[in-house]
């Protein structure tokens, strides 16, 4: 990989910002980075890798449409949802990240269409219209089916309530997170 | 026996056809204006001033030209040298790009810098010394009308004072004259708080000026390409035909991505001068605290009443705060919008409307959030004085209504306002909300549950509105006809592409225009692509907002449709042989009359187009509609919402929503769902807690998403829908009327009428929205009414 | 939205860190949850030279019980594992009502009550739960640790008395002589909000009998408010609809709260009244409870 940057003269040199090198792995992917230390997560993810599925909405830490799952070293399970915007990426560090792209379950070819049930919901409930809110919320959504996969309407609205939808009024995202639960359980039982 | 196909099957009209355009979103491949990088891209940040109302004494932007990174600083002057200080909007002012002797309102642009990355960028801005000599500062229409007030426009040759526009609608004379006659008065003054669209996805274009080819790319969050085009021709002076906005995935718009933001502007002229791509992207802060903003309109209501309960006439003054730069995205006869659509579905004799536009020190607009220019306000000012007036008679409100309406057999109907309203069936819709919420057993419970102190509460709301500007006689923006288009190409294999000159934002377009397709010609919707939002390949149209979308370009669809029918009709007699008028047609296919079952497909008739064509005709299967719709269309909703209140804190529960709409014809149920239930949540939250507010200084509190309050999940309450009222519009080509939209329009007045419905006996009136349980608290607690925006009080 | 520069360091040892402090210079932050001072160096409010991230010090991400009763919460314990916490539900009323009401869900996967409470924002949620039942912040320096009352804690908005080379460690909840009782009320417009009025509640009974009390305020004065008096008029008998009355108007008088777009100041102090007496209303007394 090559790196070509403007010359900026000898003085400039001088001025060149230290960066910090962290490896990681996102969506099952091993990578290192070499990144400024106030980069944030959400960036790292969107401009440095390069998957724009992680949207930015706000800058006050309210939104959610940045959120991702960060599972720590010696962690279980499949990580906790967290707000990529409000984390730096020097903080992941040792950490495996998983984005919406890394959702899917199967690949592509196979049947499902290599979806999550989590996105099989979404479309089949319509639980999305311009879909920028949607990542954020089926991350939050994943985690809490990863922890009770059997949650009642306000379990889901409570799970949901750090990630806002402009669009849908939340009542069809509701319903997309409990059929993608179901077809969870089903399938766990069979 | 036919062979016709099964319309639901193929994805046709009544189809609940899943979303086409999930496929991507769910997947997080949704392409974004901020998803996009191009080679060489550069990063530009906006500085904005701190202060409300200031002169612009010096910018010494030095510091931050040193910065390694910085390609670009503008500046005012910078622009003005090339008359881009000032740009036209699309209410016939002017709005500035970047300050040049002042700063009008806290959050305008005064410059931008253009760096390798935005982190580089926002240095830059810091670095900039902007020496300020702050002004008196105007923050509402009282104080700007004031003997004395400073004169906000000073850059206006003829602006004396801070009035823009008086407008008047209706008949004076005649409304004095039934006020005379009147047995009561009910007298209403309310406050539509400034509000915001505030989309997830905040504003940016990327700007792409080739010196190649002289071709300017921009990619931008707009719900209106080519009104763009036509903006960006006029002010940067740049041929139209080398200009091409695309506009990628929108989150979100709104309303709030019609307008023409100086940041587009700074783009573009950056990437003129750097010769190299430049991308914009606001933060929440900027979006909230500069661009299109909506409402902020005052109200003095009275209605003229016949002691039987009676409307003789109807008297609205409205004051409308406009912000530094009257810069609305409307049609340019209707200075305040269609506002004058007050009080559409009943019927009133005589009426008079006047409004009065206002400049203060906030920000520029307003928009049409979620409404069809101002109908948002019409709608509330109405279902809270019917309300009112209900009240005041002591009549229930539900019959109020009811006697007041216009009948189903009076339709056409013109509205003492200058509307002509074509259809509706408003009895029945009452009659079904009224069902579905148990409207008698709720009143009982009412009264037993007050005797034990507990305050429950039933809020109506009642209205049509107008939506699908709208026909050329009336209706423009800038000169503009508001027309709309589809272009349709049937490939040889019977494939097809539709192209519009909408642009959705969440509405489904891309499903939603295959299934009108699907209705006319028999294609399966699966094998439509539907593309909006390039201007080069795009037919003209003038956007997506103000629920326009399905009344006029919809309808364009349809118009191309059978323009494509015709033509394969002539195809198909020329394959059966046989003469046009014995070709009979159903859907998907074509068949002789006399013997049904010789026929051909819609697909081999496109087949033919490229292949066998009769002598003189040309070939192909392609054409292009433009549809100039002849009249706006009505749908029709009632939403009943049922609360209790807890005097203790004014804090307020809702118990249930129940949302009858008649929107004609649906194309896909489940869309037009999804389209209520989206708009139920504005007003849920509209009335709850969503506010922009500012203090004596100018300061706008809500500017980020800690002040400016969205409901979450946890808030938001659940829906009851119901569809079984269906009027079609008598002039759409399939019957539909819009319906984004109508819920947010109706809705926030069903939800304060029931709290105040639920302080029934405390002699509260009115409460303007949001209405917070401080706010709540404090009416029941003194027995009065609390108006206007929560003030930014101080214990001083 | 982007912050300014910065040096960072993710050292591995709580010595490592507190050395890091000590040399760091002028304006050095410990980060943790960082969800209170992320978004404030977005927002460039806050532009520290050094940031120490202690996220991969092992061993602080604890919440334990002694056997007599008494709780520490480690630096890196996040609000979500409170809010999960069983020892919470089973032992800590007071704070088991407030874990779900910090901010939001996600953000309580990064955020700590430690953060919470060094972070000293007057709206802060913790510290009202933490002054009620007379915790403590032990903090760690090159001088060694030392316990320091929460009431000594906060010098004023976003002040502690930590010197710049110590890093708080753990906050701890005394062992409750009684049982304990109680809870935490907060009026917010919507999930996520900060508190227009918080009220943090905690009791302890023995029989009717109370026998300690602490009532804590957020968002109604420049920092967390202790009403002792209020909590004082309780202690010594049982709870009374008199008793709880009392408190009741007392909290509302020890309440400072400023008029704003959240409400005036009236309003605020009604609101202290009502929460302390909602409450304490459901508290019922061991004797009622094991009858």
């Amino acid at each position: 990989m090559t790196v070509v940057y403007e010359d900026l003269g000898d003085e400039a040199e001088g001025a060149a910002v230290p960066v910090r090198r962290i490896r990681f792995s996102i969506n099952g992917k091993k990578m290192i980075a070499e990144v400024e230390p106030r980069l944030l997560l959400s960036h790292l993810i969107r401009r440095g890798i390069g998957l724009t599925g992680t949207h930015m909405g706000c800058d006050t830490t309210n939104c959610g449409a940045c959120t991702v799952l960060v599972k720590g070293p010696g962690e279980a399970g499949g990580g906790r949802p967290v707000k990529s915007c409000t984390m730096l990426a020097v903080q992941v560090d040792g950490r495996e990240i998983t984005t919406v792209e890394g959702l899917a379950m199967k690949g592509a070819g196979e049947a499902g269409g290599g979806l999550h049930p989590l996105q099989e919901g979404f479309k089949e409930e319509h639980g999305l219209q311009c879909g920028f809110c949607t990542p954020g919320m089926m991350m939050a959504a994943k985690a809490l089916l990863d922890e009770n996969p059997d949650p009642t309407e306000e379990d889901v609205r409570w799970a949901l309530s750090g990630n806002l939808c402009r669009c849908t009024g939340y009542q069809n995202i509701v319903k997309s997170v409990l059929w993608a639960a179901a077809k969870l359980r089903a399938e766990s039982a069979g | 026996m036919t062979q016709a196909l099964d319309e639901i099957k193929i994805g046709g009209l009544g189809a609940s056809r899943k979303r086409v355009e999930d496929d991507r979103f769910i997947r997080g491949k949704g392409n974004y204006t901020d998803d996009i990088t191009l080679p060489g891209m550069l990063h530009m940040e906006i500085l904005r001033s701190p202060l409300a109302h200031a002169r612009i004494k010096s910018i010494d932007a030095s510091k931050a030209w040193d910065i390694p990174g910085v390609h670009l600083v503008l500046t005012g002057d910078m622009m003005a040298t090339r008359n881009l200080a000032w740009m036209p909007t699309l209410s016939y002012d002017t709005q500035a790009v970047l300050a040049t002797d002042k700063v009008r309102f806290q959050g305008q642009e005064v410059a931008c810098v253009i760096a390798d990355d935005p982190y580089i960028a926002k240095d830059a801005c810091e670095a900039i010394d902007v020496d300020y000599e702050p002004l008196p500062v105007i923050v509402n229409p009282t104080q700007a009308v004031a003997d004395g007030a400073p004169v906000i426009r000073d850059d206006k040759e003829n602006q004396a004072g801070n009035v823009i526009y008086h407008w008047e609608v209706g008949d004076a004379a005649g409304t004095d004259r039934a006020f005379e006659q009147a047995d009561v008065i009910s007298r209403l003054q309310l406050h539509y708080p400034r509000s915001h669209p505030s989309p997830i996805e905040c504003c940016g274009s990327i700007a792409d000026f080739n010196r190649a080819t002289s071709k300017l790319t921009v990619y931008m969050t707009t719900q209106a390409p080519h009104i763009i085009r036509a903006a960006v021709a006029l002010v940067a002076e740049l041929p139209e035909q080398m200009i091409r906005i695309i506009s990628p995935d929108i989150g979100g718009g709104f309303g709030n991505k019609v307008p023409v933001y100086p940041g587009y502007v700074c783009s573009i002229l950056a990437s003129i001068l750097l010769e190299r791509p430049v991308k914009w992207i606001e933060d929440k802060t900027g979006n909230l605290i500069s661009t299109g903003f909506a409402r902020d309109v005052y109200l003095d209501g009275e209605m003229a009443l016949r002691r039987d309960g009676k409307i003789l006439g109807v008297r609205m003054g409205c004051d409308a705060d406009h912000g530094a730069f009257f810069s609305d995205a409307q049609p340019s006869k209707f200075k305040l919008g269609l506002i004058h659509s007050a009080f559409a579905a009943y019927d009133i004799p005589v009426a008079h409307l006047m409004a009065r536009g206002i400049y203060t020190n906030k920000a520029p607009g307003g928009v049409a959030y979620r409404c069809s220019f101002r109908v948002t306000e019409a709608m509330f000012f109405q279902e809270r004085m019917v309300q009112a007036a209900a009240d005041d008679l002591g009549m229930d409100q539900a019959e109020f209504r009811r006697m007041n309406f216009v009948k189903d057999e009076d339709f056409p109907h013109r509205t003492p306002l200058g509307f002509l309203t074509d259809s509706g069936q408003y009895a029945k819709c009452l009659d079904v909300g009224l069902k579905a919420v148990g409207y008698e057993d709720f009143r009982k419970r009412q009264e037993e549950a007050r005797a034990r102190g507990r305050l429950l509460g039933l809020g109506i709301s009642t209205m049509t509105e107008p939506l699908g500007a709208g026909n050329s006689r009336e209706y423009d923006i800038l000169g503009i006809k508001m027309f709309d288009s589809a272009e349709l190409k049937v490939h040889m294999t019977g494939k097809a592409i539709v192209r519009t000159g909408a642009r959705g934002q969440g509405q489904g377009h891309e499903t939603t225009w295959a299934q009108i397709v699907a209705h006319e010609l028999g294609i399966p919707a699966e094998d439509i692509v539907v593309e909006e939002g390039d201007t080069d390949t795009a037919p003209f149209g003038m956007g997506t907002y103000a629920s326009r979308s399905t009344p006029v370009a919809g309808a364009a669809v349809a118009m191309v449709s059978r323009k494509i029918r015709a033509k394969a009709r002539k195809l198909a007699a020329h394959l059966l042989e046989v003469s046009e008028e014995d070709v009979e047609w159903e859907l998907g296919r074509f068949y002789v009359r006399s013997a049904p079952d010789r026929g051909v497909t819609i697909q081999e008739c496109a087949m033919a187009a490229y292949s066998n064509m009769p002598d003189g005709m040309e070939p192909g299967l392609e054409n292009t509609a433009y549809y100039d719709p002849p009249n706006l269309t009505w749908p029709f909703a009632v939403y009943i919402v049922t609360v209790e209140v807890d005097p203790a804190t004014g804090v307020w529960d809702v118990l249930t929503t129940v949302a009858v709409d008649d929107c004609g014809i649906r194309i896909n149920p489940m869309i037009v769902e999804g389209q209520i239930m989206g708009g139920l949540t504005e007003a849920y939250a509209m009335a709850n807690m969503q506010f922009i507010t500012f203090d004596a200084e100018g300061n706008c509190i809500g500017s980020n998403y800690m002040d400016y309050l969205l409901p979450t999940a946890w808030e938001t309450p659940g829906f009851e829908l119901h569809s079984e009222v269906v009027t079609p519009c008598p002039h759409h080509p399939i019957g539909a009327k819009g319906i984004g939209e109508c819920a947010a329009v109706g809705g926030p007045a069903a939800f304060v009428n029931a709290v105040i419905d639920a302080l029934t006996g405390t002699g509260v009136r009115n409460i303007d929205m949001p209405l917070l349980p401080d706010r709540v608290w404090e009416a029941i607690t003194y027995r009065r009414d609390v108006s206007g925006a929560p003030p930014v009080r101080s214990d001083d | 939205m982007y912050p300014s520069r910065f040096r960072y360091e993710a050292p591995r040892s709580l010595d490592e860190a507190i050395g890091l402090l000590h040399n760091g210079g002028d304006y050095a932050k410990v980060l943790a949850g960082g969800q209170s001072l992320v978004p404030l160096m977005k927002l460039r409010f806050a532009s520290p030279d050094l940031i120490v991230d202690i996220n991969n010090v092992p061993g602080l991400d604890y919440h334990r019980a002694d056997p007599d009763g008494t709780l520490h919460v480690g630096a890196l314990c996040r609000h979500a594992d409170l809010e999960r916490s069983e020892l919470l539900k089973g032992s800590q009323p007071t704070m088991a009502a407030a874990a779900p009401l910090i901010a939001d869900p996600i953000v309580r996967n990064r955020g700590t009550l430690v953060g919470s409470l060094c972070h000293a924002d007057p709206q802060g949620d913790w510290a009202s739960v933490v002054m009620a039942l007379g915790g403590s912040i032990v903090a760690s320096g090159p001088g060694g640790r030392r316990a320091i009352p929460i009431a000594d804690f906060v010098t004023g908005p976003f002040q502690n008395v930590l010197e710049p080379d110590e890093i708080a460690v753990e906050a701890v909840i005394p062992a409750a002589k009684g049982v304990r009782a109680g809870g935490y009320l907060k009026l917010e417009r919507r999930v996520g909000d900060f508190a227009t009025v918080g009220v943090a509640v905690a009791v302890e009974t023995s029989g009717v009998t109370v026998t300690r009390a602490g009532i804590a305020l957020t968002g109604v004065g420049g920092s967390t408010i202790d009403a002792r008096a209020a909590a004082d008029a309780l202690v010594g008998g049982p709870l009374t609809a008199e008793s709880i009355g009392r408190a009741a108007d007392l909290a509302a008088e020890a309440a400072r709260p400023r008029s704003d777009h959240r409400g005036s100041a009236e309003y605020k102090r009604h609101m202290v009244r009502t929460f302390v007496t909602r409450i304490l209303d459901r508290v019922e007394p061991a004797e009622r409870k094991a009858a």
